[in-house]
């Protein structure tokens, strides 16, 4: 580390020289510690990501969530409840790595509750059947683990630790769904279609959502969001907050999926996938951000019923807390008194 | 419900004893009433998968810090100080030995 970000006590440091101090420990590959000085915009950038991605996983939750009344056995029923809790749990290390940057819990999920942070998308999608809870753990789950591995070295400490033990547990996640729509697809013809049509509905909600907008020529969009999104990308791998532009990421996931659902025997939904010898990757069809844009604007119906029933949530939840506060305040008198 | 310092929301830094023979390491941090609630918060949130001997927490506002920018001045004691070094010394053994 360079001796100059360092300055003797009493003297204020300038914020240029703060920032180059700064700039210094991303140069050299070193993570951002709760306490260092870190300019506004990262700090933003940060807590917006951390909460999003939060929101997301406790969001997360009510696709698959609805169907654990409904498990088909003992075990898958078991399998579900663990990974919907696990979800849960995902969502408390980001939110504990997000009050690091100064931000309360309550603020963050003040601002989801208000609309002012979004959850991700892709969890406005209806999980009509059995199988798509075996879908979305697959596919929703697998593009996670992709996004997610390389945030495992992303700059901010907390967040990087967060990282590493969600993607212990999404392993667990993606293996149990791959192997539920496995059964699907060796059991009766109407099993088998069950299994498609989930994988049908699920792979291009995974394909976009989960990796946002394209952000570079490869993605095959118009070159203005792909202009857009790589200026976003580009600031955020500046502070290395993230690793890889999306359309890396992406592309990574269609390699991982497709021979996977070979094995399967189901059909991904998209005619333009085949390997490309050439690159040494599978093709698939350009993003179409445009379409999936409108399901982001919050104007799906589903949307806002999955923000209604967390709302609801919390709202029914408030006198819990309200006893915990009553319960903490009178051993606190205790504590004082005796 | 809205008061920031609502005490049901209170945090709690997490430490984990992974296994016998090994300290005590932070994991992170829970919200918690008091001291049981929130190591039962931190049972469930950080040890789903049985992987603790023991657990402690601490009340963040309890922990008393240094601060990154006393970083020079605070540890200063402890650099240009070659001689708390054995390679500082003659080696027991050999040119380059220790």
């Amino acid at each position: 580390m360079s001796a100059d970000g360092i300055r003797a006590a009493g003297v204020p440091d300038s914020e240029q020289r703060l920032n180059e101090h700064f700039e210094a420990l991303l140069a050299a590959d070193e993570r951002i510690e709760p306490r260092d000085w870190m300019p506004e915009g990262y700090r933003r950038m940060l807590i917006r990501q951390i909460a999003q991605h939060a929101h997301s996983e406790i969001i997360g939750m009510q696709p698959e969530g609805a169907w654990l009344t409904r498990a088909p056995s003992l075990h898958r029923k078991a399998s579900l409840l663990a990974k919907v809790q696990d979800e849960a749990g995902h969502g408390l290390y980001l939110y504990s790595a997000a009050e690091t940057l100064g931000v309360e819990r309550a603020e963050l999920l003040d601002a989801l509750h208000s609309g002012h942070q979004r959850h991700s998308a892709t969890f406005n999608y209806p999980a009509l059947t059995w199988a798509d809870t075996g879908a979305i753990a697959w596919l929703t789950d697998g593009a996670a683990v992709v996004n997610q591995v390389p945030l495992c070295r992303t700059s901010y400490g907390p967040y990087a630790r967060a990282m590493r033990r969600v993607c212990q547990e999404e392993a667990f996640h993606v293996r149990q769904g791959y192997d539920m729509l496995w059964s699907l697809c060796r059991g009766t013809p109407e099993q088998k279609e069950m299994a498609q049509e989930a994988v049908d509905r699920w792979w291009l909600p995974a394909v976009v959502l989960m990796f946002g907008p394209p952000d570079t020529a490869a993605g095959g969009t118009d070159d203005r969001t792909a202009a857009m999104g790589a200026a976003f990308t580009r600031r955020s791998m500046a502070w290395g907050i993230k690793r890889h532009t999306n359309d890396e990421l992406r592309q990574r996931f269609v390699d991982n999926c497709v021979p996977q659902a070979e094995r399967l025997s189901l059909t991904l939904p998209d005619p333009a996938i085949r390997w490309n010898e050439e690159r040494g990757h599978y093709d698939f069809s350009p993003v179409d951000w445009r379409q999936f844009r409108d399901t982001l604007a919050g104007g799906s119906q589903r949307g806002r019923q999955r923000l209604a029933h967390r709302v609801a949530a919390h709202e029914n939840g408030a006198w819990v807390r309200a006893a915990l506060d009553a319960y903490a305040a009178s051993q606190d008198v205790g504590r004082q008194t005796s | 419900m809205n008061q920031r310092a609502a005490w049901g929301q209170t945090p709690w830094e997490v430490f984990i004893r992974p296994r016998r023979g090994l300290s005590h390491q932070h994991v992170g941090s829970v919200h918690g009433a008091d001291a049981e609630m929130a190591l039962a918060n931190a049972r469930d949130l950080y040890t789903r998968r049985g992987q603790a001997v023991s657990i402690w927490v601490v009340r963040t506002d309890a922990v008393r810090t240094t601060s990154p920018s006393e970083k020079d001045p605070f540890f200063s004691n402890t650099a240009d100080k070659p001689y708390r070094y054995p390679g500082h010394y003659v080696a027991l053994k050999g040119s380059d030995g220790d």
